[in-house]
């Protein structure tokens, strides 16, 4: 075979996988999008949630009285709250806007509380401004407690976050990077012009498969490793597993956005039903919050999502330390929507 | 030798729209052929179902001695191919862009000749997106020629250039044919036809109305030449009967206010035009002749221009 003396370089596939590899590399913005936002996104979230033990309590105290001062400098005795005397206005301003977290009004041998039930540091205020009081006014405790401080690495917000970024970023460059490439060869009218070629079809299309496990090392690596070195995001569960669950994931991500590409002509026909796609798995399933906060007549919609599985498989591996076989029925859901999307999408393909 | 292409009956529909209304053709191996007619003649769907790209309702393709049902893939090694309007990737460079189509064949031409005979040499490693149109267009048929084929289909190389690009192209399509390859080209450009064409088939509606050399196709009109003249206000319009009867004329026309006579000899028919003008006191505003050409062939078939489409 004239082939088999060819040097590996000339080959279809080493070519179209090359032609892919390099468009991405070329194009800033795909660079941003894929391998930097993730990152900025979980550096962002990762500072805005941080976990920290809670900390002062702003408390108001109504100005006019001899009371007033005396009730303030027994509540100064206790460093965790901030005191501060004002009259009845400034203190109702400072309520309203979050700047004192509750007032104290004397009434007449006893004291009141005004607070806002609703807000969590409302009752934190309450209860360390009452224990403050009581204690200073010779309450003694009727039970001796010891306490015993644990922060848990695997329940911060970050941690529940970053698989659920990793499941996003894996789904939007599925769909985008092979979506927008087929589309846009199509409407340049290069499919129609690589198919009068004898290129063989299959190479066309594994080429994008082959790019895609490539940039996947490196997406994935980057937010990883990112991750668990600046915010301690723990890997419980074997890297080998994390790796095949990435590669499973991004494959039935790629089937979609095939699917998405396989008929529009127009990049603004892909953008509607990318958006389609998208969106729904962006609320629905769990990236930011647990998708169990979903009534249970929609579960059903949700657990068929292939984000939903994904992003659960994540976390079960990196957080719990899951087996594959503990993930099984997530694994199975998205190898159905790998097969389905792939045999749909190959059908329905429109090469000119 | 079989014939490079041989079409009978073809027949395509689109939805309402005929395409292609039973068309003949056969294309002799070695010879430039051209598909002449308007936009939306049908020329690129019949180049497009002998590329193997778009398949007819009715009759039979044979291209190089094979059809497309049982030819496939090993038809494609001997075929170069440039379609309209092909936009190859902008971020990639010319080089870049003929190593993934070289990839597609067997039997490859070298890269650097390719470049060298598309005149595309200096710009090998410049990207695609910043290359001009003529540029682009030397792109497209370096793409065909990485092949190294036996068959050339070219549809509209040259449309949408300025002359000079033009000029360029035709060189290299007249530098193919001189190495002995077939090629089948669309054009609405009656020039090109009579530059680049061993053979023509003027095409319109579908239908192939004409066949033959460039020469044959002229010498049909029977007239050599066209006189061409355009006249002040007139009281009294010329009509078609007056230049009819002028010395060695066969034929009349109008066209966007000008009289065209077609003519056997120009030297006898335009003394006889300007004494019949200065007998009804006209005054002439212009006054050009031509050799007729393919165009006026068309304009004979139809009674409209190829550009009008």
């Amino acid at each position: 075979m004239a082939d088999s003396s060819r040097r590996w370089f000339d080959r279809a596939l080493v070519q179209l996988t090359l032609v892919r590899l390099r468009e991405v590399w070329r194009e800033p913005e795909a660079i941003f999008w894929i391998f930097l936002f993730p990152v900025l996104m979980a550096g962002g979230l990762g500072l805005a949630f941080r976990s920290r033990p809670a900390g002062i309590t702003k408390v108001a105290v109504l100005a006019g009285s001899p009371w007033s001062a005396q009730t303030a400098r027994r509540l100064e005795a206790d460093s965790l709250l901030e005191v501060q005397v004002l009259d009845d206005s400034a203190s109702a301003r400072a309520l309203r806007t979050g700047r004192v977290a509750i007032v104290l009004l004397p009434d007449s041998g006893s004291v009141g509380y005004r607070f806002d039930d609703t807000r969590p540091e409302g009752l934190t205020a309450r209860s360390r401004v009452d224990d403050a009081l009581q204690r200073s006014a010779g309450r003694t405790d009727a039970l001796g407690v010891s306490e015993e401080i644990v922060r848990e690495r695997g329940s911060r917000y970050i941690d529940f976050v970053v698989p659920g970024l990793l499941g996003m970023n894996l789904l939007g460059s599925g769909v985008w990077g092979l979506g927008f490439a087929v589309v846009d060869a199509r409407r340049k009218r290069l499919l129609k012009r690589l198919i009068a070629t004898p290129m063989p079809k299959w190479a066309y299309l594994s080429s994008f498969v082959i790019s895609r496990l490539a940039l996947l090392v490196l997406e994935a690596g980057l937010l990883l490793v990112f991750a668990a070195l600046v915010f301690g995001v723990p890997l419980r569960g074997s890297l080998t597993s994390l790796a095949l669950i990435c590669l499973l994931s991004s494959l039935a991500f790629g089937g979609l956005g095939l699917l998405i590409a396989a008929r529009p002509r127009t990049i603004e026909g892909a953008s509607g039903l990318m958006n389609l796609a998208l969106v729904p798995m962006w609320v629905f399933s769990g990236v930011f919050f647990s998708s169990s906060r979903f009534p249970e007549a929609v579960q059903p919609f949700v657990q068929a999502l292939p984000l939903t599985a994904v992003n659960d498989a994540l976390r079960a591996n990196m957080l719990e330390g899951a087996t594959l076989a503990q993930v099984a029925p997530e694994l199975a859901i998205i190898a159905a929507w790998l097969v389905g999307t792939f045999v749909i999408a190959l059908r329905i393909f429109r090469w000119q | 030798m079989p014939p490079a292409v041989v079409l009978k009956d073809l027949r395509k529909t689109y939805k309402d729209v005929v395409a292609v209304d039973g068309l003949d053709l056969e294309v002799r191996p070695g010879e430039c052929f051209g598909l002449l007619g308007p936009n939306g003649a049908g020329k690129t769907t019949t180049i497009e179902i002998c590329e193997g790209l778009t398949v007819p309702d009715a009759g039979e393709v044979q291209v190089l001695g094979q059809d497309w049902l049982s030819g496939g893939a090993s038809l494609r090694q001997r075929l170069g191919i440039s379609l309209q309007e092909t936009q190859f990737s902008e971020k990639l460079t010319v080089a870049e862009t003929l190593c993934l189509f070289r990839s597609f064949y067997r039997n490859p031409r070298p890269l650097e000749e390719v470049l060298d005979a598309v005149q595309l040499g200096e710009k090998r490693n410049g990207r695609v997106g910043q290359l001009s149109g003529g540029q682009k267009q030397r792109l497209a048929l370096a793409c065909a020629l990485v092949a190294d084929p036996e068959l050339f289909f070219l549809d509209e190389p040259t449309t949408g250039l300025d002359p000079q690009s033009r000029r360029q192209l035709w060189e290299l399509i007249e530098g193919v044919k001189r190495a002995g390859r077939t090629v089948v080209l669309t054009t609405h450009y009656m020039e090109e036809a009579e530059r680049l064409c061993d053979r023509v088939a003027i095409v319109d509606h579908g239908k192939v109305i004409a066949l033959g050399t460039p020469r044959q196709l002229v010498a049909s009109l029977g007239a050599q030449h066209v006189v061409e003249f355009r006249i002040g206000d007139a009281a009294v319009p010329i009509v078609d009967q007056d230049l009819l009867a002028l010395d060695g004329a066969l034929s009349t026309r109008t066209q966007d206010g000008s009289y065209l006579v077609e003519s056997t000899h120009a030297h006898r028919t335009v003394p006889a035009l300007l004494s019949l003008l200065s007998a009804r006191g006209l005054p002439l505003d212009e006054l050009r002749t031509h050799s007729a050409t393919l165009e006026d062939v068309f304009v004979h078939l139809t009674g409209r221009q190829l550009r009008d489409g």
